[in-house]
């Protein structure tokens, strides 16, 4: 960058679609003055704080509230008592209670919550709320959870979701087999900004929430249950989202600081230290697979068979939704004539899991692109030349029978990371910095060894199996102050991956105005679905882009002309002619117009052979990974994490840039360190002192191709981004460091004793 | 929560001597830790930050006076070739803003058995200086460590200052993390070269319930070096005698199981360190001829 000057204004032509547009928050992010949801502040509010349990499973006998009661700055004591509504939420399964009852299924569940004018007053009190609990045997391995004398969980048993894919042969054979098992650690988003809301109790007897969130509008249908109230009586805001990853997608402080602002009748703000995040969301599933591929001698592959388990955790969350994605991607993005998958996903007495970056694929990952370097070595077939060779290409079919019906380019990907640079031999007197314990100084080049891994992906982008997934986008056009103005409203959460910068791109692009102010996001406006499954630019873009198409023809409509545009503050034909001044068509008035889109559905699957359209659209991607490993030490720096994705369409391609390093960054971090660790259903790391990310050491600078095949069944042509670089740069950085070590590696986190065998 | 801001370090024991039970806080990297997370909650603190003669430091009588409140990054930006096996250890310190926060008299105060400074400190033979209303003691550092989190301060006694002579030979430190910066050690170790006094010197981290010494490690290394003429004639150092002064080292550990490693992995890790500190000091020693 040459230019030190930011401005958030753009000129008539630009931040249009195609465009790197500078994000309206960048510059408050980057200043620290953007407002995120832990600076909420009311004059008149008091803190709420949350008594969890310290037990995975145990009953509550009783719990005496006196004392908390008593303590001096304290405005309310809630239990499960204290609900007015029903006690229990849930995205998939209405099992979780809001606060607990009876019983607790996990340490850090919910049991009661206390409300005071200080944190630390409250906090207090919390600790002298007397819960008499009766421990009860805890199931914390998942693969017991089907044993007949395993712990229920739940009383219906401890099953959450089973699957099954059966295609081809039932009994296919082959001339060559591998089969693997692998497993997967428990990762955490890990986003920076805790868990954090405030409740506003209004005059109507119903409450205004503003909360970092990431799907409005199902908060409120939860939170209306727990209520009893109606949804007009429940109104959320967004407040400003420090990251998200899935891991705001199930319920946090909602619930709770509304119930503590009806009953105290003042505002209620919640905010959770860094340890209380660690109990206060869902992780990503830890799965164990085993895997086995049958191919010809020439490395093609006759048969696919895989077997996930996937530990759900105390509550079901979205672990359905996440065996469904683990069973119908499990595979990976190959052409397999002959299937079988089992996926499961069960209850235990483990903190709940449920939606995280790459969702179910993540965990698939690892094992099908171990498997597959296995069968390279196996048939001595180059493991860039087997993806190539066994890839999926348009037209082909996928292991639940659908028709990839767009660019499905991984002979392409893989290539096209493979002719990349490489990074250069490492030479004597290396900075200490550049290699494995970095300043640690662990090493001056002894023990070293370099390696070479690759993996590829693909994943689904938006809600599949036949779930209605649908955005609402409202857009305004008038005119103000002489100048030509857009107004977009959505409820579609900004988490910081910069869909309202892409909100504004669609506006300025189809309504050619410079100006586009962002609503903000709230449950004013119908539901903009969840972010998350990659989907936002997808489907809240095309339900912008819908908006502002209607807008359009709706002013056009005015006008006597055909085939006319917008142009900042003219109506041009389509000869460039000016036809007509917006001023003088809008008058003092506005256009609005409000669009409820939906991509091309999707079906549920045969829960016989698992065949079906589950999925509306596939993203693909490759990494390679060059590692550095110290190989007496088991210590890894990541020399090189390079990739190839196609995106269909950049919209914003310095924001898409962005999503593949941080989305990268993330998968090499479940490789390489990212790992919640439950002993007997207890977190014992629940902090960033020994739940480690990647730092910008542990990060290199990466090489990223971004294709651009136009999905023509997408708005733009536009490929979802944000996942697919975490799924297929951990599996590239294990191969990586199998490939320098030697080691088998079957589990991730690989850990440095992993490798040293100690 | 009673909160003492001594401006001079009189007043500083002053108040120490009146509230013995108070807690001394200086870069607050670790008291602020535990008092956020509510596993302490001491009746008073003591805020050494505005003590001004904390914050020097000095040659004096052949050695450095490093006074406690001096950071991390002033050891590093000011007296990284003067004591270098303290610096090299205070690169690994957590972030840039927690190393201008730390101070070396934090690490000490703290007295955990993974202090980045610990083994530095007991490769170089360094003293603590204690000081109180009664007076100023000086105390090996070997002797200071007396338990998990625990030093040898009398109720009434702040750390004053740290007490280095500058090496006539090199110093090596290293640590083991599971990334590549701002991490608690698995284990470290360091190692000083006191060619004057045909010595060796030696510090582990993170693998005992205080920071130690390989005592017969060392002994064992200097005692070899001493029998070759190796310190006279500053021949190469046996690939056999840095193995097994490598596994004597793993010997003085006594690690355990945590969260963070295992004590097989950090077992094994000390080994392979002290091989490759001894390899690189010798190194140094030899072309510093």
């Amino acid at each position: 960058m040459t230019s030190t000057q930011i401005t958030s204004q753009v000129r008539i032509g630009d931040g249009r679609v195609g465009q790197s547009a500078l994000r309206p928050d960048g510059t408050l992010k980057v200043t620290g003055e953007f407002a995120y949801s832990s600076d909420l502040w009311h004059d008149d509010m008091v803190w709420g704080v949350t008594l969890r349990s310290p037990h995975p499973h145990a009953r509550i006998v009783s719990i005496d509230t006196t004392a908390a009661s008593a303590v001096p700055g304290v405005s309310a004591v809630l239990t499960a008592d204290d609900v007015p509504g029903v006690n229990a939420v849930g995205l998939e399964h209405l099992d979780t209670p809001a606060l607990a009852t009876g019983v607790v299924r996990y340490e850090g569940e919910p049991v009661a919550l206390v409300a005071a004018d200080h944190p630390e007053t409250a906090r207090r009190a919390a600790k002298r709320i007397v819960v008499d609990y009766e421990v009860l045997p805890a199931l914390t391995d998942p693969r017991r959870a089907l044993d007949a004398d395993a712990p229920l969980v739940h009383a219906d048993g401890n099953l959450v979701r089973s699957m099954q894919i059966r295609r081809g042969d039932p009994a296919p054979t082959a001339p060559v087999v591998v089969a693997l098992d692998f497993e997967v650690g428990m990762q955490d988003q890990a986003f920076l900004g805790p868990e954090s809301g405030l409740a506003v109790p209004a005059e109507d007897g119903g409450v205004d929430l503003f909360v970092a969130t990431q799907w409005l509008h199902v908060d409120q249908t939860q939170i209306c249950r727990v209520l009893g109230l109606p949804p007009e009586k429940v109104r959320l805001t967004l407040a400003g989202v420090g990251g998200a990853f899935g891991g705001r997608e199930a319920l946090s402080v909602h619930v709770h600081a509304c119930l503590l602002a009806l009953r105290t009748g003042r505002p209620v703000k919640m905010s959770y230290a860094r340890d209380e995040s660690f109990h206060g969301h869902v992780h990503r599933h830890p799965a164990w697979l085993r895997y086995e591929f049958g191919a010809q001698p020439d490395g093609t592959l006759v048969y696919g068979k895989a077997d996930i388990l996937f530990d759900g955790g105390a509550y079901a969350s979205s672990t359905a939704a996440v065996v469904g994605n683990g069973g119908t991607l499990g595979l990976g993005p190959y052409a397999i004539p002959n299937v079988r998958v089992d996926a499961r996903g069960v209850y235990t007495n483990n903190p709940p899991c449920g939606a995280m970056r790459g969702f179910g694929c993540v965990q698939a990952a690892f094992a099908h692109e171990a498997l597959m370097d296995a069968l390279a070595d196996r048939v001595g077939v180059d493991r860039v030349e087997i993806r190539g060779l066994n890839g999926m290409r348009l037209g082909d079919s996928n292991i639940t029978g659908q028709v990839i019906d767009s660019a499905a380019p991984v002979r392409e990907l893989i290539e096209t990371v493979r002719d990349m640079p490489l990074p250069a031999e490492r030479s004597g007197a290396a900075d200490i910095r550049e290699l494995p314990g970095g300043v640690s100084n662990t090493t001056h080049g002894e023990g070293v060894v370099r390696g070479i891994g690759y993996a590829v992906t693909y994943k689904n982008v938006g809600f599949s199996e036949g779930f209605d997934d649908y955005s609402t986008a409202r857009v305004r056009l008038e005119m103000t102050a002489g100048e030509p103005v857009a107004t977009v409203h959505t409820a579609a959460a900004e988490v910081g991956q910069g869909l309202i910068t892409v909100e504004q791109q669609i506006c300025r692009t189809e309504l050619g105005v410079e100006r586009v102010v962002v609503h903000p996001k709230d449950t004013t406006v119908g539901s903009g679905g969840s972010t998350s499954a990659s989907r936002q630019t997808y489907v809240t873009g095309g339900a912008v882009k819908a908006a502002c198409e209607a807008v359009r023809a709706s002013v056009l409509a005015r006008v006597d002309v055909p085939e006319c545009r917008l142009e900042g503050d003219k109506i041009v034909s389509a000869h460039g002619e000016v036809v007509a001044s917006l001023a003088e068509v809008l008058g003092s008035g506005a256009v609005e117009e409000t669009v409820e889109w939906r991509h091309r559905p999707t079906r549920e699957i045969d829960p016989e052979t698992g065949q079906g359209d589950a999925h509306v659209q596939y993203a693909f991607s490759a990494h390679r990974a060059v590692v550095d490993v110290d190989v007496e030490l088991g210590l890894v720096k990541v020399v090189a994490l390079d990739t190839a994705q196609d995106v269909g369409k950049a919209i914003n391609p310095d924001a898409v840039i962005g999503q593949i390093q941080g989305g990268s960054a993330q998968g090499m971090g479940l490789a390489l360190m990212e790992e919640i660790v439950v002993t007997d259903g207890h977190v014992r790391n629940p902090s960033f002192t020994d739940y480690l990310i990647p730092t910008i050491l542990d990060m290199p600078p990466m090489r990223i191709a971004v294709l651009e095949y136009a999905d023509p069944h997408a708005p733009y042509g536009v490929r979802g981004v944000g996942e697919p670089p975490t799924i297929s740069s951990g599996p590239a950085v294990a191969a990586a460091i199998r490939a320098a070590t030697g080691r088998a590696l079957r589990r991730v986190p690989v850990r440095p004793e992993h490798i040293t065998g100690t | 929560m009673d909160f003492l801001a001594p401006t001079t370090w009189a007043a500083a024991l002053a108040a120490k001597a009146e509230h013995p039970d108070a807690v001394a806080v200086a870069g607050g990297t670790d008291v602020m830790v535990e008092i956020n997370f509510d596993r302490r909650r001491p009746p008073a603190l003591l805020d050494l930050t505005r003590v001004p003669e904390l914050r020097e430091w000095a040659p004096e009588a052949g050695r450095i006076r490093l006074g406690a409140g001096v950071t991390y990054a002033r050891v590093i930006d000011e007296l990284g070739a003067t004591l270098p096996g303290l610096a090299m250890a205070a690169r690994t310190v957590g972030s840039p803003q927690i190393r201008n926060r730390g101070t070396v008299g934090g690490n000490l105060g703290a007295a955990s058995p993974a202090g980045d400074s610990h083994p530095a400190l007991l490769a170089a033979d360094a003293d603590v200086e204690v000081a109180s209303v009664r007076g100023t003691r000086r105390i090996p550092v070997a002797e200071f460590f007396t338990g998990v989190k625990r030093n040898a301060l009398a109720p009434d006694e702040l750390i004053a200052a740290v007490w280095i002579t500058p090496p006539a030979g090199p110093q090596q430190f290293c640590k083991i993390g599971t990334r590549n910066a701002m991490v608690i050690a698995v284990s470290a170790f360091g190692l000083a070269l006191h060619p004057a006094r045909r010595a060796v010197g030696t510090g582990i981290g993170s693998a005992a319930p205080t920071p130690r010494r390989a005592t017969a490690a060392a002994g064992f290394l200097a005692g070899e070096l001493e029998a070759a003429g190796l310190w006279e004639s500053r021949g190469e150092l046996p690939d056999a005698l840095a193995v097994e002064f490598g596994a004597r080292v793993r010997d003085a550990a006594a690690p355990i199981d945590d969260v963070r490693g295992t004590a097989a992995y950090r077992l094994h890790t000390l080994s392979v360190m002290a091989r490759r500190v001894a390899g690189w000091a010798w190194t140094e020693y030899r072309s510093a001829a």
